[in-house]
């Protein structure tokens, strides 16, 4: 089983976007359950949501504790949640920001995880460019995509396409496979830096 | 065909297969998204012959369905927690009146303390109420309880409530294998009332029954259940024979052949369990699990038979009797008098406490080396608790006792409360 | 057919009895074929106004759907005298539920009715004041909100009289309750309090809004036709007197109906969108004391201790409601007035 959880603040898509992963997962015909972490509905609280997947019946209703992946919708939020609590010690982290990384405050969070496995995506920037609104969750599933290799590029633009129809739909396909684009240049940059 | 769709969307397009003809509706968390669909599914004419109507309150959406049932028209609304409570008059009433009227249930807490989050507290408050209770472990299984419910209710003349574990079940995303049309209704024929309005034949409904009958019409309710208990399973069969699927019935039993400790429990919480169930029979321990599945009328024999050989019995339970105990527990040792056997009640995810996989095991293994206490809160903070009780007695006004918890226990949680499970 | 010329016998209450009257403008009770919605046998007290009122409307509204009415009955005398199990009255389809859900329940019957293609079967909900005023309230505003076709009739007797006579919120100022005594310097029940649901319907803008008494059946019974001739939400306020909770003879049902709105204290109007149409004036004005001399919740108001700043009080309430509603034909009143 694949376990992700989602951090970011209401408004953003979170919710959305869990849901996105658990649809795209479905269309490649395996289990998928995606929920949110209920309550925290007003626009700008911290929320979060959750995905598994895996090849069997998923039975389970906890809620992830012990994530295999994170998706970071809003890199400030470090100042208000523990975003890594429980985060397993090969996880990655997908974590929405233009800024470098030494620069979010992170540091300390993230020693004992693999850095190969750590990649910040300018997502909102990636929305803005093609959506035009600065709604980061599609992109991060592309990221998310390329970076785990959990799920491929085509499920999700898939789901999304089914999810927003017209051009929304493009739009968003558009920033999820730029961001796809972004993340995998950047983890075969990392995949080489880590080899020399 | 099979879905990934949300658990409310999967509920609101069963019932839409069903066939209702007034839909009643009050918003109230987390049943929204089931009367929002419904709702938005006869707007567009896609539900054709079918009221929706906005109340002004869960009191006049059961009322509203009362009017219908009594008219002959198939009622649907849905319901939660403070709205049950406020409907209740009402719901005792649709019993009465023999009005087979179906109602979602998405199970939350009770307040004071206000709390939106999942628990059954809702359910067991009207266990007494005269309506068919059934739980639904998976969104797969409130779906498919949706469509038995109206053919139990109607066959019946009892109306039914679906409990489906609010957030947990009603915002889960998972697949669904969607029932259709044709399925429907095959399964489903139209409803026939035994008694309704009609100018044709005018009738009296609701008259006033004194001492020298009433006994006898409440005993004639309690038959009425006793029957649910034979139709329940055979319609849940008949069901089984039409889509190749087991939903409902009155019981289900896991691994249990050989189990010397048996876990009972209600609704969604089973799949979690089942996951620790079997951790812990990797480890060598004989552990089962009996969900119960009707919980009115509850299948004392069933249950019985299911537990017989069980040394230990853990009744773990989302709700209970803040002067007693367990609920349900109480039910299952009603149901297991003259057996010699353990129960352990354990209270879990009140409010809508996560109920984990590891605290799970934690219990489990207690409950292995026998040192699960009779009555025990999974994942309870004493500490909290103790400090608070000394505040109390040190001090008058030692300010609301939920403030003082949570700030007490703020570092704790790095998530937010809630979560799922 | 001739028909012989009748004298009018003036017996001081302008009333005429069926036979003095042409064919046309009799009541339906005076026609051979009415239904009986409410058959003889029930439990009602002597005298019950409630159980007048209701037949009249029941009747009328079945002539006026050629017999094609559902009743629903909130909890209440009217549902008590008229179902002593295993007896019923009610020769029409009747459905009782609880007190306070009357209109959520007629919404209900409505729209199956509807959904069902019945268009031809009306619906009539019935309540006293408490299940229309006070428990009944929040429901009757939403049923009125929302405009579901049904008629809502409330038998006003103002105050839980089934219960033993205790103060609702259509009880009037100063009048003796169970639960507002004859005690203290303000003696019954407080003035400035209670609810006047005819506006509050009228503000809701539905169709029909109407009031009456059983001092004038005819009126009563044009009223019931003209809201079965109308769709949508519709209310009419019926003042019905309670020997019992009134304290009054049984044989005087009629006569303080009738001193009620003679003296200005229950306007009788109609109303459609929530715009004043028509109001039944004073024929001959009294003063309020001839209407509360007749009862004995108001007896502490006269007597060894009498009270005639309260009675003014009364009668200042009464003035207003003439004043509001023109409730006396300024042409006729000085000689109305001294009749």
């Amino acid at each position: 089983m694949f376990q992700v959880r989602f951090h970011g603040r209401g408004g953003q898509g979170v919710v959305t976007a869990a849901e996105l992963l658990a649809v795209a997962a479905f269309d490649e015909g395996r289990h998928a359950q995606a929920f949110p972490s209920f309550g925290s509905e007003r626009t700008g609280a911290p929320v979060v949501s959750f995905c598994r997947i895996d090849d069997r019946e998923i039975r389970t209703r906890e809620p992830v504790m012990e994530p295999d992946a994170l998706i970071i919708q809003d890199a400030t939020l470090i100042h208000q949640v523990d975003l890594f609590a429980g985060l397993v010690h090969d996880g990655y982290a997908l974590i929405n920001t233009s800024r470098p990384f030494n620069e979010l405050g992170f540091e300390d969070s993230l020693a004992s995880f693999r850095h190969d496995r750590l990649i910040t995506c300018p997502a909102t920037e990636l929305a803005l460019e093609h959506l035009g609104r600065p709604l980061p969750n599609a992109a991060l599933l592309g990221g998310f995509a390329a970076l785990t290799g959990q799920i491929t590029m085509k499920a999700i633009d898939t789901a999304v396409r089914e999810r927003f129809e017209g051009p929304v739909g493009e739009r968003n396909a558009a920033a999820a496979a730029a961001a796809f684009d972004f993340v995998a240049s950047k983890v075969k940059e990392l995949a080489r830096a880590s080899t020399d | 065909m099979l879905r990934q769709i949300e658990g409310s969307k999967a509920i609101a397009e069963t019932v839409a297969l069903c066939r209702p003809e007034v839909v009643c509706a009050y918003p109230i968390s987390p049943q929204t998204h089931i009367i929002e669909a419904v709702g938005a599914m006869v707007k567009s004419g896609r539900l054709a012959q079918c009221e929706f109507i906005n109340v002004e309150s869960e009191f006049a959406a059961m009322s509203v369905a009362i009017g219908a049932s009594a008219t002959g028209a198939r009622a649907y609304t849905a319901t939660a927690s403070q709205g049950l409570l406020f409907m209740l008059e009402a719901v005792f009433n649709a019993s009465g009146l023999g009005l087979p009227i179906v109602m979602t249930l998405a199970n939350r807490a009770i307040g004071a303390p206000i709390n939106i989050w999942n628990d059954h507290s809702d359910a067991m408050a009207v266990r007494d109420a005269g309506w068919i209770q059934l739980f639904a472990e998976t969104n797969q299984e409130a779906a498919d309880l949706h469509v038995q419910a109206f053919r139990l209710a109607e066959e019946l003349s009892v109306p039914v409530m679906v409990c489906m574990d609010g957030f947990i079940l009603t915002h889960a995303v998972e697949g669904v294998d969607m029932l259709d049309q044709e399925t429907v209704d095959a399964f489903l024929p139209p409803y026939e009332p035994r008694q309704v309005l009609d100018v044709d034949d005018p009738v009296s409904i609701g008259a006033m029954v004194g001492p020298e009958a009433f006994e006898e019409v409440r005993y004639l309710a309690y038959l009425r259940q006793r029957d649910a208990l034979e139709r329940i399973p055979e319609i849940a069969r008949e069901f089984t024979q039409l889509t190749g699927r087991e939903s409902g019935g009155l019981i289900r039993s896991y691994r249990t052949d050989d189990a010397e400790i048996i876990v009972v429990a209600l609704g969604s919480v089973l799949g979690t369990i089942k996951d620790a169930v079997d951790i812990r029979r990797d480890a060598g321990e004989r552990i089962g699990v009996v969900g119960i599945t009707a919980f009115r009328p509850f299948p004392s024999e069933a249950v019985r038979a299911a537990l017989a050989q069980a040394r230990q019995v853990v009744v773990l339970e989302k709700s209970f009797s803040t002067g007693f105990g367990g609920v349900l527990s109480t039910d299952v040792a009603m149901s297991m008098r003259d057996l010699d056997f353990d129960l352990r009640t354990v209270i879990a995810g009140l409010g809508g406490r996560a109920i984990t996989r590891r605290s799970l095991e934690d219990m489990l293994k207690r409950a292995n080396d026998d040192e699960l206490e009779p009555l025990t809160f999974l994942d309870l903070d004493h500490d909290a608790v103790e400090r608070e009780r000394e505040r109390m007695r040190k001090v008058r006004r030692s300010g609301p006792s939920a403030e003082n918890l949570l700030r007490d226990r703020a570092a704790f949680s790095s998530l937010p409360r809630g979560g799922g499970a | 057919m001739t028909r012989q010329p009748v004298h009018f016998y003036q017996v001081g209450s302008f009333a005429v009895g069926n036979r003095l009257l042409s064919a046309d403008d009799r009541t339906v009770q005076s026609l051979r074929e009415r239904t009986n919605s409410i058959d003889s046998g029930h439990r009602a007290c002597q005298g019950c106004g409630e159980a007048l009122g209701a037949r009249y409307a029941l009747d009328a509204a079945m002539r006026a759907t050629n017999d094609r009415v559902v009743a629903v009955n909130a909890t209440g005398c009217l549902e008590v005298f008229s179902t002593p199990y295993p007896e019923t009255s009610w020769r029409i389809p009747w459905l009782h539920s609880l007190f306070g859900n009357a209109p959520a329940v007629a919404t209900g019957v409505a729209a199956a009715l509807r959904v069902k293609g019945k268009s031809d079967v009306r619906v009539v909900a019935q309540a006293g004041d408490g299940g229309t005023v006070d428990i009944g309230f929040g429901a009757l505003s939403g049923m009125f909100e929302r405009n579901d076709d049904v008629l809502f009739i409330c038998y006003d007797n103002e105050g839980y009289m089934n219960t033993g006579v205790q103060r609702s919120a259509a009880t009037p100022p100063a009048a003796r309750t169970a639960t507002t005594d004859a005690v203290g310097p303000e003696p019954g029940n407080v003035f400035g309090t209670g609810k006047d649901l005819p506006r509050i319907a009228m503000a809701h803008d539905i169709p029909y809004v109407a009031t009456a008494t059983v001092a004038d059946l005819h009126d009563l019974e044009r009223k019931v036709e003209r809201a079965m001739e109308l769709h949508g939400a519709r209310y009419l306020h019926v003042l019905v007197p309670c020997p019992l909770g009134w304290g009054t003879a049984s044989n005087d049902t009629i006569h303080v109906a009738r001193l009620a709105k003679e003296s200005g204290l229950f306007p009788v109007f109609e109303a459609e969108n929530g715009t004043l149409t028509s109001v039944s004036t004073i024929r001959r004005r009294v003063p309020v004391e001839q209407y509360l001399l007749l009862q004995r919740r108001y007896g502490h108001l006269f007597g060894k201790n009498p009270r005639p700043d309260i009675v003014a009080r009364i009668q200042a309430m009464a003035d207003e409601n003439i004043a509001r509603y023109g409730l006396v034909d300024e042409s006729t009143e000085s000689t109305e007035v001294n009749a």
